[in-house]
């Protein structure tokens, strides 16, 4: 697969101007939204914010599967899973924090346990009461997951094809489960009517900011961590994995270890970007867990350009940015805008517009 | 228990052999003497309608039992313009939908202002039920006497039991012998003699019905005042080892029905999986669309339904073939226009074809809108097929069993026996080589995927029996018919019908202990530790083919 990144001596252009972006992002919106009067046309909005929050934390998820898929060639199609994790942790951290103002008025239990006429917290709620347990389990549990099922899976060489349909099959899975209301995560309708987070109100627009600038700080952090695997020693064993898996086997590598690792570090990033997703959004629910949400991060990243990292995230952006257009616009159109781009995407651009760019560059 | 559907059958039986042995309108002077009398009907009293129907019965005319039945239901009508007598498919309804008293055809429909029904009163109901019931006991198919006899058990008379002690000299089939023997020992329960009840427990015991077992079960209570209903000490522990037996069966055949309510699942699985191992098997192509190619084949059985209203009964004969043309049709166009220029990369393949299914799914909704489209299902394929009083198997699930293992066959033999079967098994173990020898690769390819989605489309045909038909229709069976040709193992055929049966069977067995949700996570967690110690699937491919798939 010669098409895709190879280590080169050229630095990271793209990647440069990528962090500068992200750069203007975190000191322009909270100038124009908090600076800039309400009257004016540069003011931007709180749903603006809102908006452009929910891209950066789709675009950390590419960020995620395209590490694993661009560098590893691993085709994970349940990265939403741990994205929901993480979502789940911050949620049970942001129900706890309702307190008594729920509508049943319950000083500990959430509104739908005292609906479901739960007399006590299930253990496995126990902490959540505090952000930096909710931010501990925001890494562990998808990190957990992501430990266990690479383990099983890649020690016994589950890979290709195989590996992509019981990833799906692992947050179909995990789907049903949340769906249920036994499992204490609020079944159907999962966690909303947050209030606040750490005493601040979620809903006034100087908290939406902030979130907005640590997402986009996390963000270019989680890209620079990213960036830097992919750059070292390391780095280069994945890449020898993604392009051919038995002769790096026969060198003498871990070839499972170093699976195993990518895979677990990319299911935080998942975690993390669901996590911020959330207070952001004010919603989860076990629909985000649906295999085909996983799936359609694949496209974010193929349209953007897989094994570029930076492209990924600005596919992601792109991507949404047609579905909130083309759904509000021509809500007929927009799956066969997205099936087309399947389709269009694979058979005639397999380096995703970041490649198209690039190859206008060097001419 | 009354089935409709056997009644239904009955009918429409009896309305193939008078279409034959009655063309046109010509009456006999049997049909002119039978429509003479049932004219009588419209203005007699009560007491003389009773001696109508006796008369009625005795002229032994094919339709007796009908007439008899729809007077017994208030279902019989005659129209006011011209006094002519008719049956009506349902009572008090508006219109009314006729059926000929004579031929039993449909006389077309009717407001139902311009007809006077047929009276009856309580004396005269029960006199028409002991003449249908012995008229029904006396005719000549077994469904209908058993009928007969299990009504007539539901209210055991004196008169009752000496019809059944009659009908019983005379029964030649074994299972109506049965039917009236366990009657009549259940009347004998009510007896004064102590040893004529044992004896009936003995015979009762041996039953599986749940009416048989609460009835016994009574014996065991007791009375308000302290002492047993049954006062024989003998006959009591008799009943209680005979409830306990009759418990045993019933376990038994429930266990028996979960079996085969699982092999109805996984039969569905394996139709899907079939064509899922052509084209991931042999084609190594994964295609994510293969819910919707299903989708397509379901949509076709509505459209062709559709298109020939007055054949419900063989339309989905034809919905068959067309279903299987339409999706190979455009399985061969995607296979020409995107997947052919994929292979050998079967990550974008995934993608492409993920695509395709959106694509096909929206086209589906703009079409024929995102709302559930009703499919009927044929008279053969609805009601069930009593075994025996527990155990009941519905007749659409049971064909779907048998159509999966004809397909299965089917398709068994186009890959052993056939020319098309030998190139693909040649181009899927050695492209190079095959195409060396003359074989048309890219045909053979197109080919190949076209059976797979054709196999498809008759998977949905399948499905449109049991299930909505929707756009979303694919999306739900798809990642377990996955997990089937995983579980299997990819490529084979055999694979596929036994990874699917099993499939189905351990999650119907697991659904009583958990529901049905977790059940299906058990299954899929189960599966996904199962691919840890065999990840190539029960029936790996085998050779050099094997190794670069």
């Amino acid at each position: 697969m010669d098409t895709l990144w190879s280590p080169t001596k050229t630095g990271d252009p793209g990647g440069k101007w990528f962090l500068r972006v992200l750069a203007l992002i975190a000191i322009a919106a909270p100038i124009l939204n908090q600076g800039v009067p309400a009257s004016s046309a540069f003011h931007l909005s709180a749903y603006g914010i809102t908006l452009i929050g929910k891209y950066l934390c789709y675009g950390m998820l590419a960020l995620a599967v395209d590490l694993i898929w661009g560098y590893c060639g691993i085709l994970s199609l349940g990265h939403t899973a741990f994205f929901s994790l993480g979502g789940y942790a911050i949620g049970m951290y942001l129900m706890r924090e309702i307190g008594p103002r729920g509508v049943y008025g319950d000083p500990v239990l959430p509104d739908f346990m005292v609906f479901l006429n739960w007399k006590s917290l299930p253990w496995f709620w126990y902490g959540f009461n505090h952000l930096p347990f909710a931010l501990l389990m925001m890494v562990l549990a998808p990190g957990l997951l992501a430990l266990v099922f690479g383990w099983f899976a890649f020690r016994s060489r589950v890979t290709g094809v195989y590996f992509s349909i019981i990833t799906q099959a692992l947050t179909y899975a995990l789907m049903l489960a949340f769906f249920r209301n036994d499992m204490g995560f609020g079944g159907n309708n999962g966690f909303t009517d947050f209030k606040d987070i750490l005493g601040f109100d979620l809903h006034s627009d100087l908290t939406r900011v902030v979130l907005l600038v640590i997402t986009t700080v996390t963000l270019a952090g989680t890209y620079i961590a990213c960036r830097t695997i992919v750059e070292s020693r390391a780095g280069r064993v994945l890449h020898a994995i993604r392009d051919a898996e038995s002769r790096t086997r026969f060198l003498g590598y871990p070839v499972e270890s170093f699976k195993v690792w990518v895979f677990v570090f990319s299911a935080v990033i998942a975690g993390i970007a669901g996590a911020l997703y959330v207070p952001q959004i004010g919603i989860i629910n076990p629909g985000e867990f649906a295999p085909i949400n996983s799936i359609e991060v694949v496209i974010w990243v193929a349209v953007g350009g897989r094994g570029t990292l930076y492209g990924a995230i600005t596919g992601a952006v792109l991507v949404n940015y047609a579905k909130t257009y083309l759904t509000g616009a021509f809500p007929e159109i927009w799956l066969y805008a997205l099936g087309a781009m399947f389709v269009l995407v694979t058979l005639f651009l397999p380096r995703g517009i970041i490649g198209l760019v690039q190859a206008r560059v060097k001419r | 228990m009354i089935h409709p559907s056997q009644g239904g059958r009955w009918l429409l039986m009896l309305l193939f052999a008078l279409g034959v042995v009655v063309p046109g309108n010509a009456q006999s002077p049997k049909d002119a003497a039978f429509l003479s009398t049932l004219g009588e009907l419209r203005d007699a009293s009560f007491p003389d309608k009773a001696s109508i129907a006796e008369r009625l019965s005795q002229g032994g005319h094919s339709s007796v039992r009908a007439v008899l039945t729809a007077l017994l239901e208030d279902r019989l009508y005659y129209r006011n313009s011209d006094q002519k007598v008719f049956v009506a498919k349902a009572a008090d309804a508006d219109p009314l939908s006729l059926i000929d008293p004579l031929t039993l055809k449909s006389a077309g429909a009717s407001p139902a202002d311009g007809f006077t029904k047929i009276g009856t009163n309580n004396s005269l109901r029960h006199t028409l039920r002991m003449t249908v019931a012995h008229f029904s006991l006396s005719s000549p198919e077994v469904a209908v006497r058993l009928e007969a006899v299990h009504d007539m058990s539901e209210s055991l008379d004196e008169e009752t039991v000496s019809l059944l002690r009659k009908r019983l000299a005379v029964e030649a089939s074994s299972r109506v012998r049965k039917a009236i023997d366990t009657a009549l020992a259940l009347a004998a329960l009510d007896g004064p003699d102590g040893s004529a009840r044992l004896s009936a427990i003995g015979t009762l015991a041996d039953s599986v019905s749940q009416d048989v077992r609460n009835r016994l079960a009574l014996m065991l209570d007791k009375s308000p005042d302290g002492s047993y209903v049954e006062s024989d000490p003998k006959v009591r522990s008799a009943a209680a080892s005979a409830v306990a037996s009759i418990d045993r069966g019933r376990t038994f055949y429930s266990g028996i029905e979960t079996l085969f309510f699982g092999l109805s699942l996984g039969s569905v699985l394996v139709l899907i999986a079939i064509g899922l191992a052509i084209t991931f098997g042999v084609m190594g192509v994964i295609n994510m669309a293969h819910g919707e190619l299903m989708m397509l084949g379901a949509y076709t059985t509505y459209v062709v339904q559709t298109a020939m209203p007055g054949h419900i009964e063989i339309s989905i004969l034809v919905a068959i073939p067309a279903a299987f043309i339409v999706s190979g049709l455009m399985g061969v166009l995607m296979e020409r226009t995107i997947i052919r220029h994929l292979y050998g990369r079967p990550l974008e393949t995934l993608l492409a074809t993920f695509g395709v299914s959106l694509l096909l799914q929206q086209l589906v909704r703009s079409i024929f809108t995102a709302l559930n489209r009703s499919v009927i299902t044929p008279e053969w394929m609805s009601g069930e097929l009593k075994l025996n009083d527990a155990l009941s198997i519905t007749y659409n699930r049971l064909y779907i069993v048998i159509f999966t293992l004809i397909v299965f066959f089917v398709i068994m033999g186009v890959f052993k026996r056939t020319r098309l079967g030998l190139d693909i098994r040649a181009v899927s173990q050695n492209r190079a080589m095959a195409k060396a020898m003359g074989i048309r690769t890219e045909w053979v390819d197109a080919m190949t995927f076209g059976l797979g989605a054709g196999i498809a489309g008759v998977a949905g045909v399948a499905l449109s029996q049991l299930t909505n038909v929707g756009p979303d229709l694919g999306q739900s069976y798809i990642i377990d018919s996955f997990m089937v040709v995983v579980f299997g193992g990819v490529g084979n055929l055999w694979g596929s019908l036994i990874g699917g049966m099993s499939m189905g069977v351990i999650n119907k067995l697991l659904e009583p202990w958990v529901g049905a949700v977790l059940a299906k996570i058990f299954v899929l967690v189960a599966l996904i530790l199962f691919i840890q110690v065999r990840p190539r699937g029960l029936f790996p491919p085998r050779g050099r083919a094997a190794e670069d798939k």
